[in-house]
């Protein structure tokens, strides 16, 4: 999964910082007693323009917030939730933990993966839909669970799973 | 079995979350008649006379904590509230954060007035988009009412909050993981001493409350702490969230009285076991707590020392169900890989343990096990356990030791069988009400 950076060019011009972007960083940095704070957003501010976190993006953030790119590879590499390399259009997450696994994920994950023509991990050829499988998303309640970018679908059926793609068609 | 619900005094009619809907249930008047009537310490003495211990899983008196603050420091004092719930099988606080967060925010003015923090921040998973959107929308109209901001109504007293939003990390839901994950680190998690509420954040003092906990302390502050500490049992006080999920028919979030028969609690709130199967075992506090068997649940109540003397911990009170026809092994395999992929790397035994611990019941479950794996997970944990900086070292042994003790003879099955008698796979139930 990890990406090596030097698979991407790190001064890529696709990846500069738009000035909103950076003007939505400065006011976060304003907002912490240390500068640092405002990193894991600012991640986000990256991954909601670019849908991941281009290591371009890494070098202009690390000299606004004066840290090293590296300190920065580690929180992204820490964290699940930040991209390494670009996902599909839409990015299904399926929970694969114990209440999710009791009421039938697997059924979940395999239509997904036949339907999709993927395995969990990669991405259909058109860049339309990512499959990840992913650890307790905290809705077990509703289980089986999975989060399309950033909504949960919750009680899944196939049927369901069905439908759903159908509407994001 | 009383009605009393003190967090989840609210109908579920998509306006809960609202400034308007809050206020209509007596919301904020506490907190405008607690800054004339009560000095700081009164709170603490409150919190402390409530008897509430931390509902994010340990189980430590809250008030207590709150007192370890020392008191000559000169560096501003913090609060933060945990709202990472990554407990695989707790889905508690995402309730309150999407439904009932004035509620939180008024406990943590409280809570922030009583210790002396000007600023607060509430750390929720970055799962959570919709628990995310509605506090942080609770938040604005708090401060847009004046309840946050500086100098709140009738004070010179300053109280802001900050909502942070998490990025996937199980090992952030400990104390000091989530501290370095405000700072913008990696959320691994710091030697102690020094405690949190010596050497916190941003290396200040900080009090760190799970968000049940604070949501509590508007009921103890206008009720007062003994009206709260005679709620439930003696050691055990108050109200409890539950979370339901596994082979229930009604599955979901429960308030319940500390000290409420379990298995009535499961028959009658929870409608009992899916397709009318038997119950075969419970993990009754989060997927680290000990599994039980039926019969260790037979006289067990809902309370911390009812659940620690039944063998296993009220944890945060996520309670997973399993019926007949459950492959415990294969259950097993899911736990040992969750807690494989969240062990930070920082320390060696939870590091490899967790790693080979997956190994040996995979093996097991795809049957390739001899006899002797089944020491060898035991002796395995014995040296992650207690050996770690944090305690997801521990949380990896508890399913592991407990599933040995009291499903062995399901580990000997498919040894001797040479693989898993369920084909490993799990039996799919279906009809939930």
């Amino acid at each position: 999964m990890a990406t090596s950076p030097s698979t991407y060019k790190v001064d890529d011009p696709e990846y500069k910082l738009t000035p909103e972007m950076q003007t939505k960083i400065d006011e976060l940095v304003s907002k912490f007693p240390e500068k640092n704070s405002a990193l894991m957003p600012a991640l986000y501010i990256i991954q909601d323009e670019f849908g991941w976190i281009p290591p371009a993006a890494i070098s202009q953030l690390a000299e606004i917030l004066d840290t090293t790119p590296n300190k920065i590879y580690s929180v992204v590499t820490f964290y699940t939730m930040y991209n390494e390399k670009p996902v599909g259009k839409y990015h299904i997450q399926v929970c694969r933990n114990v209440s999710c696994s009791l009421m039938g994920a697997k059924h979940i994950v395999d239509h997904l993966s036949e339907k999709l023509n993927i395995q969990p991990g990669e991405t259909t050829e058109d860049k339309k839909y990512t499959l990840s499988l992913v650890e307790c998303l905290g809705a077990c309640g509703s289980a089986p669970v999975m989060m399309i970018n950033d909504t949960y679908y919750e009680n899944l059926t196939v049927k369901k799973v069905d439908n759903i793609l159908e509407s994001l068609q | 079995m009383s009605d009393l619900k003190i967090l989840l005094n609210f109908e579920r009619n998509g306006k809960s979350h609202t400034l308007e809907s809050y206020k209509q249930r007596s919301g904020y008047k506490t907190v405008e008649a607690a800054f004339k009537k009560y000095s700081p310490a009164d709170i603490v003495e409150e919190v402390k006379k409530s008897g509430i211990r931390g509902r994010g899983g340990a189980g430590f008196p809250a008030g207590l904590k709150w007192s370890f603050l020392p008191k000559d420091s000169d560096k501003p004092v913090y609060l933060i509230c945990n709202g990472d719930e990554g407990e695989p099988g707790t889905f508690k606080d995402r309730v309150i954060l999407e439904e009932n967060p004035h509620m939180l925010i008024e406990g943590i003015i409280l809570s922030s007035y009583a210790i002396n923090a000007k600023h607060a921040y509430i750390y929720i998973r970055g799962e959570y988009g919709y628990a995310l959107r509605q506090t942080q929308q609770a938040v604005d109209e708090a401060y847009k009412a004046g309840y946050l901001g500086e100098k709140l109504p009738g004070t010179g007293y300053q109280c802001d909050i900050t909502v942070h939003k998490g990025a996937g990390a199980y090992v952030v839901g400990d104390e000091t993981g989530l501290m370095n994950s405000i700072e913008g680190k990696k959320g691994q998690t710091r030697n102690k001493p020094p405690f949190p509420a010596v050497e916190g954040l941003y290396g200040c003092p900080t009090i760190i409350n799970n968000v049940e906990t604070l949501a509590s302390v508007p009921y103890i502050v206008e009720n007062g702490g003994e009206v709260y500490g005679k709620i439930g049992t003696e050691k055990s006080t108050g109200t409890k969230l539950l979370s339901v999920s596994g082979h229930v028919r009604k599955p979901g979030v429960y308030e319940v009285i500390m000290g409420d028969s379990f298995m009535d609690f499961l028959k009658n709130q929870c409608g009992g076991i899916l397709d009318g199967k038997k119950l075969k075992a419970v993990i009754p506090g989060g997927s680290s707590t000990p599994v039980l068997r039926p019969e260790d649940c037979e006289k067990m109540t809902i309370d911390y020392e009812s659940i620690t003397a039944a063998g296993s911990s009220l944890g945060s009170g996520a309670v997973i169900v399993i019926a007949e026809g459950t492959c415990m092994i294969k259950l097993l395999e899911v736990l040992a890989h969750f807690y494989h992929h969240e062990s930070c790397g920082q320390c060696t035994p939870c590091r490899e343990g967790t790693g080979w611990l997956l190994k040996i019941i995979k093996r097991i479950e795809e049957g390739g096990g001899k006899m002797e794996d089944i020491d060898t997970l035991t002796s395995i944990t014995k040296h992650i356990a207690f050996h770690t900086i944090c305690p997801l070292g521990d949380a990896a042994c508890g399913p592991i030791d407990s599933f040995v003790e009291k499903f062995r003879e399901e580990f000997v099955e498919h040894i001797e069988k040479g693989g898993c008698p369920y084909n490993g796979k799990f039996t799919r139930l279906q009809k939930r009400i």
